[in-house]
């Protein structure tokens, strides 16, 4: 079991300053975060695109204000703990006790979601019967390619994610590929590499097709593929693999007894806490009157909901309100000389 | 997709705020207008392949820029957009 002082829930820029912050003022604090890597949508959706509206920089793109970021919080020891999402958030006495789906129990007085939209998820196939084979014979990512050895496999997608598995699967299985339109997003190299192997017979592409449903009783074993002119093909598989990239969804978040709205969570405007004591909201998946969806919002919340902290990490000491050019204490912990 | 958004119409979710990078803003454009209105720009296939349900009718309603040239224009949103 981990003890701190605040965990926060997202790595993205919010999250990043808010444990600036809350080292600044002298707070343990750990990050959780659903994605392999720091940064957030910055990173996930937009790491070459410039953003013009953080105070004092005139331009940075997601990457460039994520590796700054980073570079702020090098004084400072932080634990972050990648591709876990946090599952469940229990009272205990006057602690929260967090788990999360990587087996990690945190115990700690303050809960800070800085979670943006949700965690990023695989986006999944539309037919509801889909489910019934998840994670048994239909999957959204590979763990064990041993499995698929001698196997039918269908794999969905038109980037890198399925034309990499067609190429690498092909060598073992029967491979399937199918696409909903002719041209695919992948490197050119493993575009061209994957006709190849379609030319040479070692991969079967179907192309103008998407998933139409899915048969079988216990194991799956077949499924309807649609084509833009409707026409139905019955194709046999043994598994099949979707590779549609990444959507964000709340997750986990709507269970733990938060005030919603739609995707937000409603807090106050003085710590940032929501209904419940201790657990806090700050960046774009907070909501309150005039909350405007800002990377520089984010930063103020969070640096408030530090504060908030304070109190429930030391109620026994009065927090001290310091500017970083002056105090002995604050250069201290950046590890500056006076 | 402002549109859509700051009126509060459901169904628009726009996750990443209108830079074609989420496919959460998916339209399917009535036959009539779909090619009357401005082309598919790079990279909106390929977020397209991404969407709940794509057709060939499918855009991104954020790449759709309104003028009157477009006045009229009709669209359906899918059942959901994730």
């Amino acid at each position: 079991m981990n003890k701190t002082d605040a965990l926060i829930i997202g790595a993205g820029p919010t999250g990043l300053f808010t444990a600036h912050q809350l080292k600044l003022i002298g707070l343990d604090c750990e990050i959780v975060d659903n994605l392999d890597k720091i940064g957030g949508q910055c990173i996930e959706l937009y790491p070459d695109k410039p953003i013009y509206d953080i105070p004092a920089v005139p331009e940075c793109t997601g990457e460039e204000l994520t590796i700054n970021l980073l570079n702020q919080l090098k004084p400072f020891d932080i634990k972050f703990h990648l591709s876990e999402r946090v599952e469940e958030v229990k009272k205990e006495d006057n602690n929260w006790l967090v788990k999360t789906n990587g087996g990690h129990t945190f115990l700690t007085p303050n809960v800070i979601i800085a979670g943006g939209v949700g965690s990023f998820e695989p986006r999944k196939f539309s037919p509801k019967e889909c489910e019934k084979f998840e994670n048994k014979s239909l999957f959204y990512s590979v763990k064990d390619k041993s499995v698929f050895k001698g196997k039918t496999v269908s794999i969905f997608g038109g980037g890198d994610s399925a034309l990499d598995w067609a190429i690498e699967l092909s060598k073992e299985s029967h491979v399937n590929l199918i696409h909903r339109r002719d041209e695919f997003r992948g490197a050119q190299a493993t575009v061209d590499k994957m006709y190849e192997l379609k030319k040479g017979g070692k991969i079967n592409l179907f192309t103008k097709y998407q998933m139409a449903n899915v048969h079988g009783e216990q194991t799956l074993e077949t499924i309807d593929l649609k084509h833009d002119n409707n026409e139905i093909k019955n194709l046999k598989t043994d598994y099949v693999l979707g590779f549609f990239g990444l959507i964000m969804q709340l997750g986990p978040i709507a269970n733990w007894g938060l005030n919603l709205n739609k995707k937000t969570i409603e807090v106050d405007t003085e710590k940032f806490e929501t209904n419940q004591k201790g657990i806090y909201a700050v960046g774009d998946i907070c909501n309150y009157p005039g909350k405007l969806k800002l990377i520089l919002s984010g930063f103020h919340e969070g640096a408030l909901a530090a504060r908030a902290c304070f109190k429930l990490a030391r109620p026994n000491e009065k927090y001290r309100f310091e500017f970083t050019t002056t105090s002995k204490n604050l250069l201290k912990r950046l590890g500056k000389k006076e | 997709m402002e549109g859509a958004v700051q009126n509060d119409i459901p169904g628009i979710d726009a996750d990443c705020g209108g830079g074609m990078a989420c496919a959460t803003c998916h339209v399917y454009v009535k036959e009539d207008w779909f090619n009357k209105i401005p082309k598919k720009e790079d990279g909106e296939d390929d977020m397209l392949d991404m969407a709940f349900e794509p057709k060939t009718n499918s855009r991104l309603s954020c790449q759709i820029i309104v003028s009157d040239d477009i006045d009229g224009l009709e669209v359906n949103i899918p059942s959901k957009q994730a």
